[in-house]
This record gives C-alpha cells, structure tokens and sequence, in this order.
C-alpha cells in the first residue's frame, strides 16, 4: 500500500527531526541541529533494511517516490512566500556574495581536476558506458 | 465571480497546488521555446515564484510574499518549513548505498571543500557588507551552499524572513549561473572523466545547477556528478545549522 512507503517517510522525519531537536537542547543552541539530515539517513536505512528483507513493493516505493517529485513544486511555493522586497532592498549583498563564492568555486574545480590529472588521458568507453546508463 | 473566489479562497491549499502545477507548465514552456532547454525549467519556476514573491509583497506590504494575498494563502503550508522537509527528506530515497562508496575519498573532499567555500565567502562578504550577526551570516554563507540548504539554516537557527529570502536569492544565482555556464567553462575546470564530474558534483553541489550544468557539457557525465551533488544538501543542511553556526556564534 502506498501510505506504508508514505509512513516510512514520516516516521523517519519525525525522527530525525526530533533527534535533531535533541542534539541541539544537548549542545545549548536553540535550533534544529540537522534534522533533515538525519532523517535522510535513517530513510536510506529503513529502505535499505525493508529493501532486503523484500518488504519493498513498488507501491511502498511510490508513497515516498512521490514526495521526491513534489521536491521542486514544494521549493517554487516556498520561493513565492519570502519576503522578497525586504531580499532585494540588500540586492547588492546577493550579487556580491555569489559572484565571489562562484569564481572561487570554479577555481577549487579546477585545481583539483587539474591535480586529478586525467583531462588528456581520459577516453569513454563507449560499450561500458551504454551498460551503465541502462 | 464571488463565488469562484470563495471556492479559491476556501479551499486554498488546493489552489496552491493547481496554482504550482500551472507555473512548472508554464516555465516548461518558457523554457523550451524562450531558452531552448538550456536553462532549466525548475530555475525559470523558481525565479518566477521570487518575481511573483516580489510583486505580492509590494502589494501587501507584507512579509510573507504571495501567501499575504488570501486567495494563495495555501503557499503558506505548501511552501512551509515542514513539507519542504518532508519532500527533501524523501530525496535520500533514491540514493544507492552501493554508489557511495563509488565516489570515494575524493568526492567526499569535494563535498567537504564545497560545503566550506562557500559558506566562508559568503559569510565573509556578508559581515563586510554590515551582516554582523552569527544568525545573518550563517543563512547567508548557508545560502551560498544552495538555495535549499539557506532556508534550512535559516529558519533552524531563526533567522528574519528578509535573510532567508537573501539567501535562497544567492544560491539560486549560483544553480541558474552553473547552468548556463558549466559547458562554457568545462575545459577550464578540466572537467571530462567520471571521476572529475564527481568532484564537481561535490564542490558545486546545488543539484539543479550540477545535473543541468552537466548535461550541457556532455550527458554521460550527469549520474556522476548528480551521485555526488546528493549528498550536498544533506551535508550542508547538517552542518548549516550546527558546526557552522556554533564555530560563527563563538566568534562573534
């Protein structure tokens, strides 16, 4: 049934959330301390364990498949509900913070791509690589 | 036409799931016939729930963008904190335990790397541009992460609505420009083998701008980069809101 895949969910982000919660009263910071997070791991436990045992059907599958599909939907409404005037008022913020962490991103791209070393000598294998994408 | 808005109104976190599913369609559309697919839809319908954030709050003058205007009062659930959670936290779901270890070491450098550049240029330029307290500087080094993983911190350690939107407008910069520019700059960044789309998947991070920006460099590239790129908003919404904010809370 697709509330089971749907409940895992929950469950595990109810969890996590509260294991989150709690680390943080632990260490004396009112905030969720990765919460989220948490919850990540233990749903890729819980899969990964119902997955073995073959409790694992494609519907279960689909109840928590689907909240991953709402993922970007649910981001664009939380766009649409910020306080976006009072954002733009700091404009000038939002591009000079990203136009300085993006040059130096692109830079540590470089730099270890470059100590990686494989740019000349790297070939696709062709056959192998149809495999993988299948 | 009253009775049409009263419905609308009523029923309003179901109008905000029509009204949602209306913008993706549109930007879809937008996005292959204004930009030819380049830039992705997902951008274009984030960008326009900002512009539409934007012209609401001007509107209303207040502060909770289009979910001021009580007929899309329902953006207010769809878009909250907790839903958002769930959906991100569902994303996990997908990812191979088996894949991980694929990535190795140096993916998880990379992610390391990518998590801490950003964060520590952003929260520098922000406390020189008057941003001078931890919460402020955390959501906005957050936001630098990704437009994701800015918000989460945010909102965990309380940060004001205009400094979460600031921050989800810096990190969408960041997706929307490794989108139009990773094939323009994929010689410079020597990016061509698996293992250096790990690496990039690692230190950009924003999954949108990695998966977008890869495909437009050469889509056999795309699994790598995005296996990396998973963990990102993982990582940075795990260390956002706690050994980055407690390192800047001590400091400052």
């Amino acid at each position: 049934m697709i509330i089971y895949g749907t409940a895992l969910l929950a469950v595990s982000y109810l969890l996590g959330v509260f294991l989150g919660g709690l680390l943080g009263q632990i260490l004396g910071v009112d905030a969720n301390i990765g919460g989220v997070a948490i919850a990540m791991i233990l749903l890729i436990v819980g899969k990964e364990m119902l997955a073995k045992k073959g409790y694992l059907p494609k519907s279960t599958q689909f109840g928590v498949l689907y909240w991953a599909g709402m993922y970007i939907p649910i981001v664009v409404a939380m766009a649409a509900g910020q306080n976006v005037v009072a954002a733009l008022s700091g404009g000038m913020v939002a591009a000079v913070v990203s136009v300085i962490a993006l040059t130096a991103t692109v830079f540590v791209v470089r730099l270890l791509n470059n100590i990686g070393n494989d740019y000349d000598t790297f070939t696709w294998d062709d056959t192998e690589e149809y495999r993988d994408q299948l | 036409m009253d009775l049409i808005i009263e419905t609308l109104t009523k029923n309003a976190f179901v109008t905000a799931l029509a009204v949602t599913g209306l913008v993706m369609l549109f930007s879809q559309i937008l996005s292959k016939y204004l930009t030819n697919n380049k830039l992705q839809s997902s951008a274009i319908a984030i960008t326009l729930g900002l512009v539409a954030a934007y012209f609401a709050g001007l509107y209303t003058n207040g502060s909770k963008g289009i979910s001021d205007i009580e007929i899309f009062s329902g953006f207010a659930l769809l878009g909250g904190a907790m839903l958002r959670d769930l959906a991100i936290a569902s994303t996990a779901f997908e990812v191979d335990v088996k894949e991980i270890k694929r990535a190795g070491k140096i993916g998880i450098i990379a992610l390391i790397l990518g998590c801490v550049i950003p964060f520590v240029v952003g929260a520098g330029v922000a406390w020189t541009l008057g941003y001078r307290d931890a919460v402020s500087m955390t959501t906005i080094g957050a936001g630098a992460m990704t437009y994701i993983v800015g918000p989460i911190t945010g909102t965990a350690i309380g940060a004001t609505s205009d400094v979460i939107a600031l921050s989800i407008a810096i990190g969408l910069i960041k997706a929307v420009f490794f989108m139009i520019a990773t094939p323009l700059l994929a010689r410079f960044m020597y990016l061509k083998s698996p293992r250096s789309a790990m690496i990039f998947g690692g230190l950009v991070g924003t999954t949108s701008g990695v998966a977008a920006g890869l495909a437009g460099t050469d889509v056999r590239l795309v699994p790598y980069g995005a296996l990396v790129a998973t963990f990102y908003t993982g990582l940075g919404a795990l260390l956002g809101p706690s050994i980055f904010f407690l390192t800047l809370n001590a400091i400052f």
